[in-house]
């Protein structure tokens, strides 16, 4: 029920919501929590294995029970805490599992089978027969138990991530966060303000405490007033920090415009990493519920939960409240309720000495035997000094004392240390370098304690930053002593909650201690406690109390388990932010691109560039009818191909001859100026890396290219040997793969297109040469190398002049009675000329193999030369490249193993693999590019081609890996 | 004069403004990289008047690796035998962005501290622009990124995307924390 003019809501501006299909109205700065709160709804879902009716335990992002999921445009957001949740006009959201609805949930018969379904239940009943598990019963128990659901579609919703660099990160801004902040701002530090929530101030916008003799509410805003006008100061709101990583860098998600209906570009998340010299854990604590019998009744809720929606927004969580507690902290709760009006059935104090000043009737050592009530608590049931009896309440807030929130400074794997005095695990100094814990989250939990030590953390801070700077005065504040006698478990009968998100109770823990879980990792295995989204900050202190109970350990000897990031729960969508569709890779686009989709070439990826496929003419209905004839076209007139993708590096100085022959397996020293040599290279281990040609375009003067593919790692390697065996030799390189557009040129009426195109008709220009042209007015470079088997160039120009040389060059073409050939033909024309590619090096092969050991010079050393040599690397039986040619005409694919004829069919018998095949329509049949076992000594022999995927048997005959002019007159031409 | 038609990589693109900020191609100039042979980085600088320390710009000299530097806009002199001269204009695609939001747009692609007292307008990385290879430089008025020729469509969609983000922010009223 919404009480009149308290909270910081927005009264004037009116919200409506849906819920469950029903209408609500709410104000701005409602959370979705407390708007139904405020609407009386007490009911807000049912619990994760038995179904049980939950309303709200907290009010913060610990909640354990109130998980909605929340639609907008398209999309659902399962587990979405209503209590982080901001309302917004329009806002819809649905309760989660439970069917058909939230009142009449068919599954709560789990409930009444509670009896059986302790801990391990399932892992002791679904054993037999083994292979039900996956198939049957874990899709079953998976669908019984569970949170929301997710939409099987791609996310559409737009995420952001950002880096940021700062002095000092303030995670949090109660009043430890906020001095703080104050602090090291006014010494001039770069800060930034990390808040959760939706604004700063912490647990004083919770309280109706003073600051220097006003309302703690106004002290924050004063203080925020400040931080706000200060240039150095970055607030971030609806901020949390996830994870404290090395050197001082933190996972902060920000919640963008999940408080907004879904706008264009708008990210919903934005995942933060921050780099701060120095950060204050000001992150505060949690207050812990009590574990008695059946204390998860919607209307049980936190003391300090119903204190926030009482100042914070303006809302009662009850009309006859009681209190059970074990400290004094709840008594400030009671106060202000009845201050507020709100009926205060009944205090019940653990503690025999505790005070009882309270306007209201109050019950010293006093303990919850149960409660009752369906859907919403109706009444409880007490024990006091020899006493039952019962009480009517629909509300009962419990305090069982305060965990400090100690997570991000065990994320490097330091453990707390347990405090006796306040029953709390805290930090200590130093488990995350640079990090300093501060207020509550250190277990201050006073006013002037929390400020004090905010103060405190700053200096520190800026001490280690090398800033000195006079410390602002501490504001007057209430500080009081916290007085807590721990109360673990409640007797009575019925099941009491730990862990309310998991379901998980006293009775489980204690049966994981019974059958031998004692350590706690593995009573946390065991029991699922502290495994829901919530990870247990609502019951891990409490859980590891009863197991050390359970087990006649302390609690400080049972420790914790291990804190992980992230603190929160967080998008996938914003820890990929960018990374979807395209934005997972780069595009690279060659300068011919354009024409060759004008041309209505499909394009392929290679690598991240896009190559043309083929390019169709009227009338060719597939790809083969396209590629048949570009390849006849390239050997009867020309054909021209950009070529850009090959790696190019450019290789300078005194020194450059012998790197070369340092890194390829034959020599390039001995290379004449305008010459071009085809060059292997090896990896370390003695395979082949790459291959590719090798101009001398002067004396001290190399242009390297290598494979599209290889073109990256072939750079790197380069890098590598330069850097770690020859750093001191006067050679330099770096790649113009980018800064030239190159064109293949290829076939018999290729020195015709080229003089059409050329400033100065070639003269005398042989295979393998090389040398400057210009090109209607640019100044280019020519190779003479054939990749087709064709007489054959490659022309290079500035990049700027690509696109233009390219058309030029296919109109000239086109006139001759050529044209443009893409990928499929070239691949065709190097299959029919056994030119290998990765296809044939992919990694595991060694010069031996495909035939080139001769390349590796014996008469120097080159990188991979000594592994190359080893036995292994150079006997017969290994599987050596050779062509294959099917007896009969038969569609083959690359990837069919090799087998004797008449031997049976099966992996021990495999004679090897083929790597590329391809229709000749030179040859007029299929063509293959295969390994097979001591393969060069087989030529004319036969094997069997067996292709499982597409059920091919065929004879082949095995041939020489060049079809196609083997003595290379064509391209000599 | 050439008759081949020359085109920059993102030729027809016209600048976009978001947010206040404005992304546009630029057009440096000749783009030469100049490394030096070991033990000769006194005499190169002699010669071009100057040599850029790491991570930093010398009038229009850009550095870009150890004792490795772009000349932007001119033509480099003659330098045989003290350093390697290779000509790269056709090679990097290259952005302009200015703008209030520059650094805020930059910051999220970039894992580098770009606030101008870090990295003040002389300052240059090379650094990776999500998965492309990158050279970044401050200027005065703001970046200029250089990234591959052949990538430069999605270097302008990486950085129009973040320039949308901040303007949707803007739009809904909200600050974005500046990085």
């Amino acid at each position: 029920m919404r009480l009149p003019r308290k909270g910081l809501i927005d009264r004037t501006k009116p919200i409506s919501f849906r819920f469950d299909g029903a209408s609500y109205a709410g104000f701005q700065g409602d959370t979705l929590a407390s708007a139904l709160l405020a609407n009386d709804v007490r009911l807000v879902g049912r619990s994760f294995k038995y179904h049980r009716p939950r309303g709200l335990l907290t009010a913060g992002p610990e909640e354990p029970n109130a998980l909605v999921e929340v639609k907008d445009a398209g999309s659902q957001t399962p587990n979405t805490r209503a209590t982080v949740q901001e309302i917004y006009e329009g806002l819809e959201a649905n309760s989660q599992n439970r069917w058909p609805s939230l009142r009449w949930d068919l599954l709560s018969v789990n409930d009444l089978a509670a009896p059986f379904l302790g801990a391990g239940f399932y892992y002791k009943t679904f054993m037999w027969p083994r292979a039900f598990w996956e198939s049957l019963y874990e899709p079953l128990i998976r669908r019984a138990a569970g949170l929301g659901r997710l939409l099987p579609r791609h996310e559409s919703a737009t995420y952001e991530k950002a880096f940021a660099f700062c002095d000092l990160l303030v995670i949090g801004s109660g009043p430890a966060g906020l001095m703080a902040a104050l602090t090291a701002a006014r010494a001039g530090a770069d800060v930034i303000v990390a808040e959760q929530d939706s604004r700063m101030g912490g647990r004083l916008l919770s309280h109706d405490g003073q600051i220097n003799g006003t309302l703690a509410a106004d002290w924050v805003k004063a203080t925020y007033k400040e931080l706000r006008s200060l240039p150095n100061v970055r607030l971030m709101t609806r901020t949390t920090v996830i994870g404290a990583y090395d050197q001082g860098t933190y996972g902060a998600l920000e919640r963008v415009g999940l408080h907004l209906p879904a706008q264009p570009d708008l990210p919903r998340e934005c995942f933060w990493r921050i780099v701060a010299g120095q950060a204050i854990m000001a992150t505060g604590a949690l207050e812990r519920p009590i574990a008695f019998a059946d204390n998860d009744r919607p209307g049980i809720m936190l003391a300090s939960a119903a204190q926030t929606y009482l100042n914070r927004y303006g809302v009662t969580p009850g009309t006859r409240v009681t209190i059970y507690a074990n400290n004094d902290n709840a008594r400030t709760v009671a106060r202000q309720l009845i201050a507020d009006g709100v009926k205060v059935a009944a205090i019940l104090d653990s503690r025999p000495d505790a005070s009882s000043l309270e306007d209201c009737p109050v019950f010293l050592g006093a303990r919850i035997t149960g409660t009752r009530g369906r859907r919403a608590l109706s009444r409880i049931a007490v024990h006091q000094g020899g006493n039952d009896f019962q009480i009517e309440t629909d509300c009962l807030l419990m305090s069982g004392g305060w965990n400090p929130l100690v997570n991000l400074a065990c994320h490097q794997n330091a453990r707390p240390e347990w405090r006796e005095d306040i029953a709390a695990f805290v930090p200590r100094p130093g488990m995350v370098p640079g990090l300093h814990a501060a207020g509550s989250a250190n277990g201050a939990f006073s006013t002037l304690a929390c400020l004090s030590e905010g103060r405190a953390a700053a200096q520190a801070a800026l001490a280690a930053l090398g800033r000195t700077a006079p410390a602002p005065d501490l504001p007057e504040a209430e500080d009081d002593p916290f007085r807590v006698t721990p109360v673990w478990q409640v007797p009575g009968r019925g099941r009491a909650w730990l862990d309310f998100a998991n379901d998980v109770t006293v009775k489980d823990v204690k049966l994981a201690a019974q059958e031998g879980f004692t350590s706690v990792e593995h009573m946390k295995r065991y029991t699922t406690q502290g495994m829901a989204p919530d990870q247990g900050k609502n019951s891990n202190v409490a859980a590891l109390a009863v197991l050390a109970d359970a087990t006649g350990r302390g609690i400080a000897e049972t420790g914790t388990t291990t804190f992980r990031p992230p603190f929160t729960p967080v998008s996938i969508g914003a820890l990929g932010a960018g990374g979807q569709g395209l934005g997972f890779a780069p595009q690279r686009f060659l300068t011919s691109d354009q024409a060759s989709r004008d041309r209505g070439a499909p394009m392929v990826e290679a690598g991240l560039w896009y190559r043309p496929s083929y390019f169709p003419k009227p009338g060719e209905t597939t790809w083969r009818h396209a590629c048949d004839r570009e390849v006849l076209m390239v050997r009867s007139s020309v054909g021209v191909a950009d070529v850009s993708t090959l790696g190019k590096i450019d290789i300078q100085g005194r020194d450059a001859a012998r790197f070369l022959d340092f890194v390829y397996t034959n020599t390039f020293s001995t290379l004449p100026v305008g010459r071009v040599r085809y060059g292997l290279m090896l990896r370390e281990d003695g395979f082949v890396m790459d291959d590719g040609t090798t101009a001398r375009l002067g004396e001290d003067h190399y242009l390297m290219t290598t494979t599209t593919a290889a073109a990256g790692q072939v750079m790197r390697h380069l890098d590598f040997i330069h850097q770690a065996y020859c750093a001191d030799w006067q050679v330099r390189f770096i790649s113009v793969t980018e800064a030239w557009a190159q064109f293949a040129v290829a076939g018999p009426l290729s020195k015709m297109l080229l003089n059409s195109v050329l400033d100065t008709r070639l003269g005398d220009f042989p295979f393998m040469s090389c040398g400057d042209v210009q090109v209607e007015g640019v100044a280019a470079r020519l190779f003479r190398i054939s990749f087709s088997g064709e007489e054959g160039y490659e022309i290079a120009v500035p990049t700027a002049y690509g696109e233009a040389l390219f058309r030029d060059l296919l109109s000239r073409a086109e006139t001759l009675g050529g044209g443009a050939y893409g990928m499929e033909a070239l691949n065709v024309m190097r299959i029919e000329k056994g030119f290998i590619t990765h296809a044939e090096i992919h990694g595991r092969v060694t010069a031996f193999d495909i035939g080139m050991a001769k390349m590796v010079s014996a008469k120097k050393d080159c990188i991979g030369k000594a592994a190359s040599q080893r036995p292994g690397l150079t006997r017969p039986a290994r599987e050596q490249l050779v062509g294959l040619r099917p007896l009969t005409d038969t569609a083959i694919g690359a990837g069919a193993h090799l087998f004797n004829p008449g031997d049976r069919v099966h992996r021990e018998t495999d004679q090897g693999y083929v790597t590329s095949v391809c229709w000749s329509p030179t040859l007029g049949s299929w063509l293959a590019l295969a390994f097979l076992q001591n393969g060069r000594a087989r030529h004319g022999q036969r094997v069997r081609l067996v292709d499982h995927l597409r059920k091919t048997d065929v004879l082949c005959e095995v041939t020489d890996p060049v079809f196609l002019d083997p003595e290379g007159a064509k391209l000599r031409a | 004069m050439p008759d081949l038609i020359a085109k920059s990589a993102l030729h027809g693109t016209a600048p976009l403004t978001l947010a206040g900020t404005t992304l546009a191609e630029a057009a440096p100039g000749p783009i030469t990289s100049i490394a030096c042979f070991p033990g000769t980085l006194a005499e190169v600088a002699a010669r071009l008047g100057g040599f850029p320390v790491p991570g930093r710009v010398a009038g229009d000299l850009v550095w870009t690796g150890p004792e490795q530097a772009f000349l932007l806009g001119r033509a480099a002199p003659d330098l045989a035998g003290i350093a390697a001269v290779t000509d790269q204009s056709g090679g990097w695609a290259a952005l302009r962005l200015t703008g209030p939001r520059a650094v805020q747009a930059l910051m999220r692609l970039y894992p580098l501290d770009l606030r101008p007292a870090h990295f003040p307008p002389g300052s240059v990385a090379r650094v990776p622009l999500g998965h492309m290879q990158s050279v970044l430089i401050r200027e005065e008025a703001g970046f200029l990124v250089l990234v591959f020729r052949s990538m430069a469509r999605t270097a302008w969609h990486e950085i129009e995307t973040a320039l949308q983000s901040l303007d949707a922010r803007a739009r809904a009223g909200l600050e974005a924390p500046s990085s």
